[in-house]
């Protein structure tokens, strides 16, 4: 199973990006082999739509779950097409919720925001 | 002869004097090109109204012609397509209709379909014929109804055309002043008033549309907007006091030059001033 999450820095100690979709970097960790990768997000520096990019980012690279401390409508729709589970983030490092998500700490997210269209790209 | 009003922000007193100029010509068009929200209608309470629904056109996806090959989804700059489990998704509210995927689908698996967006709506005040742009919640750009009011000013290209633009420095503000031949920047006496008018005041520059700018709101005291127009050599058109009376008519959704001698003689004159501008601009710039 393929956990996604938007991290600011490169490296498992970094605090997880408050931004879904303009995250710079998303760290994947597979919980069969235990591994991490960084991916970079080439949606953070989309004109507008970034959120169904890095949406559409992380349906192409099969991520299973996404924990994320939010997501806006048009992001939503794309991850709950592709079946990706969310849950939020609680504050802390990416591994704090790696470590939170496999001891079933993490809740379901269900609050999903209208998004911020146009604000920052008109 | 098409006179633009404009400025960095809201409230700072456009439709005030787009308004009230148009009032004060013995002729004249306005349009309400702040499509958002647009509140001229407000004060003009125009009769005979017709109104004229405008729409474009998004893309249709026929399922069983796509192939996936996700061409359009790479191609989109706003991305409002998705390609998910074998499905192609389009996000109507991100797409800006540049019809881009339509003409690189390699298996024509999409065409074109009309989706409404807005209307024009067009009505009489007095001697004011009055064009509103009303955009529907929520779409993505209001340009395309700016466009199509433009157009409809067209016959009238004669008469005095005040254009209301809808606030900032963005592109419905830069299609808003397209064919304008004078900008009225409008500036409040603040430093955050400061930031604002050089917002428009760049973007008139960069357009290279002759300008001029009006003090809204002026007290005794220092002005920084005033002071900001006198370093960068920007002509000062006139000053509206910040006044009771204008206050009061305004927010009683009046017009200041029908009710009151005092602003008639202030908004007449404010008018002589731009078109003096104009006719000298169109004598040095032909």
């Amino acid at each position: 199973m393929k956990i996604a999450i938007p991290v600011d820095e490169k490296n498992k100690e970094a605090n997880v990006c408050i931004s879904f979709g303009r995250t710079p970097y998303f760290l994947i960790h597979d919980t069969e082999s235990k591994e991490c990768s960084f991916l970079d997000n080439s949606a953070a520096s989309s004109q507008g739509g970034a959120g169904i990019k890095a949406a559409q980012f992380l349906v192409d690279n099969k991520a299973d779950i996404l924990l994320t401390p939010r997501c806006g409508e048009n992001a939503a729709q794309v991850i709950k097409a592709a079946d990706i589970k969310m849950y939020k983030t609680i504050p802390g490092s990416a591994r704090d919720n790696i470590n939170a998500f496999a001891e079933g700490k993490l809740p379901v997210l269900e609050e999903i925001h209208a998004g911020f269209h146009g604000h920052g790209e008109k | 002869m098409k006179i633009a009003v404009l400025s960095g922000k809201g409230g700072t007193g456009k439709t005030l004097v787009s308004v009230n100029l148009a009032s004060a010509a013995e002729e004249s068009v306005y349009l309400d090109c702040d499509v958002e929200e647009p509140n001229g209608h407000l004060f003009f309470k125009p009769e005979n109204l017709r109104e004229e629904e405008i729409s474009v056109k998004i893309p249709a996806v026929h399922e069983k012609q796509c192939s996936g090959c996700r061409v359009c989804v790479d191609f989109c700059k706003f991305n409002a397509l998705a390609y998910i489990k074998n499905r192609l998704v389009v996000f109507d509210e991100v797409c800006h209709s540049c019809g881009g995927c339509i003409l690189l689908c390699p298996e024509k698996a999409m065409n074109e379909k009309e989706k409404i967006i807005g209307k024009i709506q067009k009505g009489v005040s007095g001697q004011v014929t009055v064009y509103t742009g009303m955009m529907n919640t929520g779409e993505a750009s209001g340009v395309p109804i700016v466009k199509k009011l433009l157009n409809e000013n067209k016959a009238d290209e004669e008469m005095i055309t005040l254009i209301d633009c809808p606030p900032g420095s963005a592109c419905i503000v830069m299609e808003s002043i397209r064919d304008a031949d004078y900008c009225i920047l409008i500036a409040e006496p603040t430093l955050f008033g400061v930031h604002n008018l050089n917002m428009v005041y760049e973007l008139v520059k960069l357009f290279h549309k002759p300008y001029g700018v009006v003090l809204n709101k002026c007290q005794e005291g220092e002005n920084p907007a005033e002071r900001f127009c006198e370093e960068k050599g920007i002509r000062i058109l006139g000053k509206i006091p910040f006044d009771n009376e204008l206050g009061a008519l305004n927010s009683n959704a009046k017009i200041a030059v029908r009710e009151s001698e005092k602003y008639r003689t202030v908004f007449s004159s404010l008018l002589e001033t731009v078109k003096k501008e104009v006719r000298h601009e169109a004598a040095v710039n032909p």
